[in-house]
């Protein structure tokens, strides 16, 4: 069972206090603090921060925990597990792959967890791509998944048409196809390294665009932005993943390894990728409840943003509230429930929560947000 | 054996879905599009009109048409009803010639085409050689009679269009007996006219370019008469007795020439030049028709003084001292006189000039006095001024109908009160199901009101908003009547003026109250009226309020156009809708979207920069809000700034056409509707616009293919704040217990607001402010533009409109069943549950597909085959113009049909869909595309032309005994015709 989140303890109290933005001290000293307050001394914790883009990433050295209080603005939101409890395959990700995460984690349990606590601290990484579905894919295709969430960076490539060549009973004939045509410098498809200007795109989230036009490609493309799986025959096939026999099973890290051998930046290779398993609800509408009371309206110009921006918050405030004592009855689903609450805060500025900038209090059991 | 079954493959659903859903495009209302030939038969008393596209249309008693499109698209050039017959013969600009007839059908009259046929010459001869420039269907049903641009007249048989070659007309043959002084100016050019002889089918009058004019002799094959024209020839036309015929001129004269057997070379009798003496156009068609009273009326197209009224497009009506030259708004293509086709009677009496002008019809009694324009119950001219929106209202009450009726009817007061003159043909299609209105609203600031429940769409009143305002153009200017003794005697007729002088006047939504006759529209610069039906006319003042959609937003300039200013003080309105408020939103950007709940009598509008509500029982504001985003620059600027520039030079290059007329003309149309529908959907206009300009000059220049750019929508792209959709409902908006009145809109970045409202009850409803409070936000994830929001009740039936049940013609919701939330934006469907919003299931239509949601509309769907079963689902445009039908509440696509082609933006953006599964789109600025989804609901054109057989017997037995002498001693042939004529129509 999870035990602690949200500065919380045991779901009980909000703890605030303030550090200096630019000399935030050491790490060894943070996690004493937080021990100290939280009166947990005696237990071993995983202290986690909620990033920019709601992720939960760890703390763990000085130099993540500097990054995490730099990037607070104000509030840093800082989790705290017991160690034996951490799910380390949920730092990094984020809301979207949540559940399917959990499935690979299942089957990895035995194999994975106990190590990583022994071996080394969680990756610090958080995935921005990958390769799928080696096993069913003929070799001369690969499917490259993009996750933009948590990414600041745009995804950034441009799709053209053009003609490909097929072999088909008739011997070689030319087709209509939609090709990549420019990587934009900087972003995300450029970035991963698996894309490349000229490839054939062949399916956009498991639904071929044969048949398709550029414009109706685009607008799948952007409707899938949150989570785009293209399957692609890359322009330059020296870089594909050889499948020895013996791989016909599904050894994932196996897989892993080879890739590796031609330097291709994956972070994981997932297996058996079914499009159907992304159907889930990975994006959540951000729901937000207005004023509870009625409110007088006083002249013609009733709302005027800055009250509007408090209903906001408050009522946020108190849906905040009800997520988080939902959150202490389950185990790993609470988890998951973080990512929701954290991708809830995550909403634009005009509705950006109104937040006190104070110094250190800890008053125990300030719910103001 | 159930794992078998594909899911969506029930076999029961199935049968069902084929009782419920068809597809079908029925019938084309308004003006056809780039009309380029006019025909008319007498004798069925049907008109035909030919198009550049290859499209044949037959129009007859109201509700008679027919429809036919040339396989090649080419331009229609002529069109000939071949006499007394249900033939025709049109002629394209590829010189081929088509045989079409109408042939019942399983009841029904259709038109088909039977025959094509193309002239050909010689091996080696020049093309002109058999270029036809005349065509003749004889009298006798058998022969066409075919002029060239060589000189030389084939004969071809009918219907086998078989070329009798040894009855040829030859130049040669022509020229044998033509003095040698004539003949050597001028050689036989082009043949320029064929008219057979009124009397004597055995002679036909042959005009050639240059002038000469011959009378030949079909059963001697030589000429008889020679007639020699001293200018270029345009036309000829026979006198009723065929004792004179007139020809007229390229110079702007009409010549009359005497025929009588004892001169075989006549000087003409006279030669006047009747907008003279400085250099005139030429006149291109000529009537002389004779009365009872001996004043003719001559008749003539064109003719004007070349210098000052070269541009007019006119047709000039002489009847003794009167004189009317009319004036057409675009140029006459060609017109036609209905007058007694009996040939017993003894006078022309004509009774009607019909003209086919560019972009529309008029028709000109000649029987009443001062020659008034007739009132045509189809082709009206839809686009008079550009569209720019469209209201569909299905189901108008009785009295609603009767009071807009009576309130055009004051409107129509200087139309003549003849019957519609061209009446052939039956309507045999059931009387329409119920009375629906199609509302257009109109670049000039005009709503008009159509009868859109049958076949004939048909203009019932015009509403105009530009009183309330105060414009630039001053409404007299050009109603400026001419002098009497003004010359020529020019008359405006026609009410095409595409022209808007100021674009702000432009209505871009309509919402109409069919049971409280409340009416709101709103316009491009942020205007909103809200009106009220009155029979009487009226004069007051129009109240005025202003909403600050930007309220305390710091920084933001608008730099768009400004708001309309109105008038000041009292204001006179004619019977009918009239404005009793006005909503002024600030920035005066353009009104995008609009709701009325009349039970409420609240009114909702939205613009790119927020929306607001207004009570217009107390005539207050409600509230406003702001939904602009901090980063969109463009929205703030006013997204017309940008557009304006273009629009403004676009306008200016439209009018530099119309000077220059014809020459591009296929342009325009595409164009013009651009401007119409640029202002619908602002969001679109300057990356579509640009888009599409781009891939124009693109195509053109045959670059490298075009990229896309794969990026996903962030809150700070532009236009996001942009309202899209505003909706009421009565439901549960905050807890399950209690409903309330809310109302919601949603915008382009994929935001729903939900805002409660308490509405005074009626009692107190004038001393009670209406109060409004946001209850919820929704922010989709996809932030794909919000297009459409719908509650549906407990049983999943949408809820009801405001005073439907009022009225006893909607069951009341179930208000014990949880309601859901239905949002639809462009990329997808999704179902929420109320109060609390939470996701229930979804459509990711745009994930899946690639095509994005346009239009869509609640519609309900009867079973064709049960009276007791209609389903709801949701009709759905995207933007491929695929149709597809999506069912409520489970959303599962029913079916799918390709409707619109993908590069018709203005079509797609057009289309509205009605409440029973039909809808309209514009195919061309002019002309609406009527079609239906559903197997129970279906205006289609269903009629009988029939053989008029008295008159037909008449015909072949009361020939005048002169006429029937020659046909008897003429041929076996003849005889042989009547008997197959007889065999045909027992």
């Amino acid at each position: 069972m999870l035990s602690v989140c949200f500065l919380l303890q045991f779901g009980a109290e909000f703890r605030r206090f303030s550090l200096d933005r630019y000399k935030p001290g050491k790490f060894e000293d943070f996690y004493k603090l937080i021990l100290h307050i939280h009166h947990i001394a005696n237990l071993e914790v995983m202290i986690g921060y909620a990033d920019v883009h709601g992720d939960l990433l760890p703390i763990n050295n000085d130099d993540n925990f500097f990054k995490a209080v730099s990037s607070a603005h104000p509030l840093l939101r800082v989790f705290i597990q017991r160690q034996d409890e951490v799910d380390y395959s949920n730092f990094g990700t984020n809301t979207l792959s949540r559940k399917k995460k959990a499935l690979v984690t299942l089957r990895n349990d035995n194999l994975r967890r106990r190590p990583h606590i022994n071996i080394s601290m969680p990756h610090d990484f958080r995935p921005v791509s990958s390769i799928i579905d080696v096993d069913i894919l003929p070799e001369t295709h690969r499917r490259v998944r993009l996750y933009r969430h948590g990414c600041e960076k745009p995804l950034g490539f441009y799709i053209r048409d053009g003609t490909s060549v097929r072999v088909t009973p008739h011997g070689l004939e030319k087709v209509p196809g939609i090709f990549i045509s420019r990587m934009v410098p900087g972003g995300l498809a450029e970035s991963t390294g698996l894309l490349a200007v000229n490839d054939e795109v062949l399916e956009v989230n498991g639904i071929e665009v044969a048949g398709k036009t550029l414009d109706q490609v685009t607008d799948m493309m952007i409707a899938n932005s949150h989570n785009l799986i293209i399957t692609v025959k890359p322009a330059n096939q020296r870089n594909n993943i050889i499948r020895s026999s013996r791989m016909s099973g599904s050894s994932g890290q196996s897989t892993d390894s080879t890739a590796s051998h031609h330097s291709l930046p994956t972070s994981h290779v997932l297996q058996n990728f079914h499009p159907d398993e992304m159907e889930s609800d990975e994006e959540a509408d951000i729901v937000i409840e207005g004023g509870l009371e009625p409110q007088h309206i006083p002249k013609l110009h009733s709302l005027t943003s800055s009250s509007l921006s408090r209903i906001n918050g408050s009522s946020l405030s108190h849906r905040l509230q009800r997520d988080l004592v939902l959150n202490n009855n389950s185990g790993r689903e609470s988890n998951g429930n973080i990512h929701k609450l954290l991708s809830s805060l995550k909403t634009d500025p005009r509705h950006s929560l109104v937040i006190p900038r104070g110094g250190i209090e800890e008053d125990g059991t300030v719910i103001t947000l | 054996m159930r794992r078998f079954l594909r899911p969506g493959h029930d076999p029961v659903r199935e049968r069902l879905k084929r009782d419920l859903f068809q597809f079908n495009k029925t019938v084309e209302h308004g003006f056809p599009h780039q009309p380029s030939a006019l025909g008319y038969s007498p004798f069925l008393r049907l008109m035909a009109i030919g198009t550049r596209s290859g499209a044949i249309k037959l129009y007859g008693a109201p509700g008679v048409e027919f429809m036919g499109l040339h396989e090649e698209n080419n331009t229609v050039m002529q069109i000939h009803f071949i006499p007394d017959q249900c033939q025709l013969v049109t002629l394209l600009d590829d010189n081929s010639l088509h045989l079409w007839s109408l042939k019942q059908h399983s009841g029904a009259s259709e038109l088909r085409e039977e025959h094509r046929f193309t002239l050909k010459g010689p091996p080696g001869s020049p093309p002109s050689a058999t270029q036809v420039t005349a065509v003749l269907p004889h009298s006798s049903r058998e022969v066409l009679y075919l002029g060239t641009e060589s000189g030389n007249i084939f004969v071809v048989e009918l219907p086998s269009f078989r070329v009798v070659e040894d009855r040829t007309i030859t130049s040669e043959a022509v020229l044998q007996r033509v003095p040698e002084d004539y003949c050597n100016r001028r050689s036989c050019e082009l043949v320029e006219a064929l008219r057979e002889h009124p009397k004597n089918p055995d002679q036909i009058l042959i005009g050639y370019s240059r002038g000469l004019i011959v009378l030949w002799d079909l059963q001697n094959n030589k000429v008889t008469h020679h007639f020699l024209g001293s200018q270029q020839l345009e036309n000829l036309y026979w006198q009723r007795d065929g004792s004179k015929f007139i020809s007229c001129h390229y110079d702007g004269s009409y010549t009359q020439w005497p025929v009588s057997s004892d001169n075989r070379h006549p000087e003409p009798l006279e030669n006047f030049v009747p907008y003279g003496p400085f250099p005139c156009k030429a006149i291109s068609k000529i009537y002389w028709q004779t009365t009872k009273n001996g004043l003719p009326y001559i008749i003539f197209q064109g003719g004007m003084p070349r210098a000052s009224y070269g541009d007019r497009h006119s047709i000039s009506v002489v009847h003794g001292s009167q004189q009317i030259a009319f004036d057409f708004t675009s140029r006459v293509i060609d017109f036609f006189i209905i007058f007694s086709s009996e040939p017993t009677a003894e006078f022309d009496d004509p009774s009607a000039m019909v003209v086919l002008a560019e972009e529309e019809l008029v028709v000109i009694d000649l029987k009443t006095a001062g020659w008034p324009a007739v009132h045509p119950p189809y082709l009206a001219s839809l686009h008079c001024s550009a569209i720019t929106c469209s209201h569909h209202v299905s189901n108008i009450p009785l009295k609603l109908w009767e009071r807009i009726i009576s309130a055009g009817s004051k409107q129509n007061i200087h139309y003549s009160s003849m019957p519609w003159p061209i009446d052939g043909g039956t309507n045999i299609a059931p009387d329409p199901p119920q009375r629906d209105l199609l509302l257009t609203g109109h670049e000039d600031g005009t709503v008009r009101f159509w009868d859109a429940s049958g076949v004939c769409l048909h203009l019932l009143y015009k509403l105009s908003t530009v009183r309330v305002f105060l414009t630039d153009a001053d409404p007299n200017d050009n109603m400026n009547p001419l002098g009497e003794d003004e010359w020529p005697p020019l008359r405006k007729v026609g009410t095409f003026d595409p022209y808007s002088d100021d674009p702000r006047l432009g209505i871009q939504k309509i919402y109409l109250c069919k049971y409280s006759g409340y009416l709101a529209v709103a316009g491009t610069a942020g205007q909103v009226l809200v009106m009220e039906l009155n029979d009487e006319d009226a004069e007051h003042v129009v109240d005025h309020a202003e909403a600050d959609l930007l309220q305390d937003q710091e920084g933001y300039r608008w730099k768009g156009h400004e708001k309309l200013r109105t008038r000041d003080g009292p204001v006179r309105f004619e019977a009918g809708f009239q404005p009793f408020v006005l909503v002024q939103c600030q920035p005066p950007a353009v009104v995008t979207s609009l709701a009325l709940h009349s039970e409420w009598k609240l009114v909702a509008f939205g613009t790119s920069h927020g929306f607001g509500l207004f009570d217009h029982q107390q005539k207050r504001l409600v509230f406003v809000k702001c939904t602009l985003h901090p980063s969109d620059q463009l929205a703030l600027e006013g997204p017309l700034s940008r557009v304006k520039s273009l629009k403004k030079s676009l306008r200016q290059s439209f009018r530099r056409i119309r000077r220059s007329r014809v020459s591009g003309r296929k342009r325009r149309g595409g164009v013009l509707s651009f401007t119409a529908w640029s202002m619908q959907s602002p969001d679109y206009t300057v990356q579509e616009a640009n888009a599409k300009f781009d891939q124009d000059t693109l195509q053109e220049m045959e670059l490298a293919p075009v990229q896309r750019k794969i990026e996903a929508r962030s809150a700070e792209d532009s236009f996001t704040g942009f309202v899209r959709t505003l909706y009421f409902a009565d439901t549960f908006l905050r807890d399950s217990s209690r409903h309330c009145p809310s109302l919601w809109a949603g915008t382009n970045g994929g935001t729903v607001y939900a805002f409660c409202l308490r509405v005074p009850p009626a009692e107190r409803r004038m001393d009670e402010p209406v109060r409004a409070e946001q209850a919820k936000e929704i922010q989709l994830m996809h932030r794909a533009p919000v297009v459409g929001i719908l509650v549906l009740d407990g049983r999943s039936n949408p809820l009801p409109e405001p005073l439907e049940v009022a009225h006893d013609l909607s069951k009341s919701p179930d208000m014990q069943g949880s309601h859901q939330l239905l949002v639809v934006s462009e990329e997808q469907f999704k179902v929420f549950t109320l109060p609390k919003v939470s996701s229930k299931l979804k459509l990711k239509l745009t994930a899946l597909e690639g095509c994005r949601v346009r239009k869509v509309t609640v519609a309900n769907f009867g079973s064709c085959k049960t009276d007791d079963y209609s389903e709801n689902d949701l009709a759905v445009l995207t933007n491929l113009g695929d149709i597809q039908i999506i069912s409520l509440p489970f959303l599962k696509l029913q079916i799918r049909y390709p409707c619109i082609r993908k590069e018709d933006v203005s079509g797609i953006a057009s289309c509205v869909f009605t409440k029973y599964g039909q809808g309209f789109y514009l195919i061309s600025p002019s002309e609406f595309e009527r079609f239906s989804l559903s197997t129970k609901w279906l205006v289609e054109p269903r009629c009988v032309v029939d053989m008029p057989e008295v008159t037909s017997n008449n015909h072949v037995h009361n020939k005048s005994g002169m006429e029937n002498a020659v046909r008897k001693s003429s041929t076996v042939l003849w005889w042989h015709k009547v008997v197959k004529h007889w065999n045909w129509y027992p």
